[in-house]
């Protein structure tokens, strides 16, 4: 057996490990329903109810991804503007952090009073939340370009965009996609949140509606969709980042053509 | 060749600015370079009066620290004087009148790109090749790229990564990379510093049939007098920091010249003139 096989061995036996603990302790300690249900009992009622909760789940990821895209669109263009300018970056970078450390959950009562409930609030929450991130590093990677680097293309001739474009992004996409990681997780939060509060559809309205009918089960049942929801998005952005950002760990998969 | 009698040269920034009488690539008029200001200001470059014709070569010697990599800097509008002028081409270095090819003292590769994307960068950025780069790129150009990293000993390395190189083959790539786009001005900062004797008498030969070919003009910096007396036309001798020029020869050996030389008689007698020259100024 490889390492890397037996880490992934290790781990998934962990997480069985975890639920096989839970289900034990339950029926050892004989715990109620209504507090903690057993795991098995769980799966059966995610298997019975998947195909009302499946409408659900696709609107969850729709207004989580939505939100990403429309997140990702601002803090790239509002990264490049502040890291391009020494005095913007000097300017703007407190004003910055002092915005991403809002806890921005405070704005969905905010979006439901100018939108009312439902998809909108949701998507505005995914997008305000998933910015700061990606605006902080994109200027930040900017802004630490190695004059070196930038010099080779000077010598050239070359443009400020053709630096920017050749020297500039390039050099800033493993901050980037390190951002976007973080991103997609706060935009996935941010949705579920929001339809908490405000909606009628979506995983967070699902949970919120069993929880005061007292469907515990069906809570729990959402709790794993949401846990594996959450690792399926942030797995698939830390594909990306190693495929595309290889360079900076020095990957050598990538290096031979 | 009669050194001794130059090196109390008139003090350069007593020479007025002139304009052009000739045709010149570079023409550095009492340049001087101070970084920073007040307190801390360091003085780089003395005010230095350089010129070099079209298709000259020359090289430049000193100690270190003495503003090699500035003049060159000057020279390639990376740092703007502090005082005086610096033409290239006849225009203000800005301008960028000629095509510059510049090998930097530390082979700064992208780290994202391969060998032969760092090499085919200038193709992409300089006019006229840039134009037809998208078309071009997966014929024509990379031929090229190949055929030139072939010339240094690194055919095969084309897709490798800078990180997966050693210092002396990221050393080869710079130069590739300057001399890719086919400059009409070439600014090569110890271009063979980190090579053993052998490659670099090799790179050597090839730095000049590629010289005498197109007649590109070449500013050399080096610490090996052997070196500058084998390429150059001309050795500027610099002085120890703040530096500036002390020392301006002409190497009178007809080229091509062949690598035997460096160990004859004339040529060593040449060298050693030049060490006694800087063993003097580092004092
Ligand atoms: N950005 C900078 N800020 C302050 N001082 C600098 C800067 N760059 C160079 N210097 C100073 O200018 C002087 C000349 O530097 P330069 O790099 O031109 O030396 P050099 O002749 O190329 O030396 P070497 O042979 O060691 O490469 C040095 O003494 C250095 O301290
Ligand atoms: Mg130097």
């Amino acid at each position: 057996m490889t390492e890397a096989r037996r880490i992934k061995f290790m781990s998934f036996s962990l997480i069985f490990g975890f639920f096989l603990m839970w289900e034990v302790l339950c029926i050892v300690l004989n715990v109620s329903d209504l507090v903690l249900p057993r795991p098995t009992e769980i799966i059966a009622t995610l298997w019975v109810k998947f195909p009302i909760l499946w409408p659900h789940i696709l609107q969850t990821l729709y207004s989580t991804l939505i939100g990403f895209v429309l997140g990702v669109g601002i803090g790239v263009t509002l990264g490049v503007l502040v890291g391009t300018s020494r005095v913007a970056y000097a300017v703007a970078y407190p004003l910055l952090v002092g915005f991403s450390s809002i806890p921005k959950v405070a704005v969905v009562p905010i979006f439901v009073l100018w939108f009312g409930s439902g998809t909108t609030p949701a998507i505005l929450t995914a997008m305000v939340i998933c910015v700061f991130p990606i605006v902080v590093n994109i200027a930040t990677g900017l802004a630490t370009t190695e004059p070196d680097l930038e010099d080779v293309l000077k010598t050239l001739g070359a443009s400020k965009s053709e630096i920017l474009w050749n020297v500039g992004l390039p050099r800033t996409m493993p901050y980037f996609f390190a951002s976007l990681k973080v991103a997609i997780t706060l935009s996935f939060v941010g949705a579920v949140l929001s339809e908490t509060v405000a909606s009628n559809r979506g995983i967070g309205n699902v949970m919120m509606t069993a929880s005061s009918n007292f469907q515990v089960s069906l809570v729990f049942a959402g709790l794993i969709i949401l846990a594996v929801l959450g690792v399926v998005l942030y797995s698939f952005f830390s594909f990306l980042e190693r495929r595309v950002t290889g360079w900076a760990t020095r990957d050598t998969d990538i290096a031979i053509t | 060749m009669d050194m001794k009698n130059n090196i109390i040269a008139e003090p350069d920034a007593v020479r007025k600015p002139t304009t052009l009488p000739r045709r010149s690539a570079v023409d550095l008029q009492a340049a001087s370079v101070v970084f920073g200001s007040g307190e801390k200001a360091v003085t780089a470059l003395s005010p230095t009066t350089l010129r070099l014709d079209a298709g000259d070569f020359v090289a430049l010697v000193g100690p270190s620290g003495c503003g090699k990599s500035t003049i060159l800097r000057l020279v390639s509008n990376l740092i703007a004087p502090s005082s005086g002028v610096v033409l290239v081409g006849g225009r203000e270095a800005k301008v960028k009148a000629l095509r510059i090819g510049m090998a930097f003292q530390n082979p700064t590769m992208l780290p994202w790109l391969t060998i032969e994307q760092n090499v085919m960068m200038p193709l992409k950025i300089v006019p006229p090749f840039k134009h037809s780069f998208r078309q071009d790129r997966k014929g024509a150009f990379r031929d090229r790229v190949h055929a030139l990293l072939a010339q240094v000993g690194l055919a095969g390395f084309a897709n490798h990564f800078p990180w997966q190189l050693s210092g002396g083959m990221l050393q080869r790539s710079n130069l590739c990379r300057a001399l890719i786009h086919e400059p009409d001005l070439l600014l090569l900062d110890e271009p063979f510093g980190a090579l053993d004797q052998f490659t670099r008498e090799e790179l050597w030969q090839i730095l000049q049939d590629l010289y005498l070919d197109r007649k590109p003009t070449v500013l050399l910096v080096t610490h090996d007098l052997r070196e500058a007396g084998f390429l150059a036309k001309r050795i500027c001798v610099m002085s120890a920091r703040p530096g500036r020029i002390i020392s301006d020869e002409a190497v009178n050996i007809p080229q091509p010249r062949d690598i035997g030389m460096i160990y004859s008689p004339e040529f060593v007698e040449m060298t050693q003139g030049l060490r006694e020259l800087i063993a003097q100024v580092r004092k």
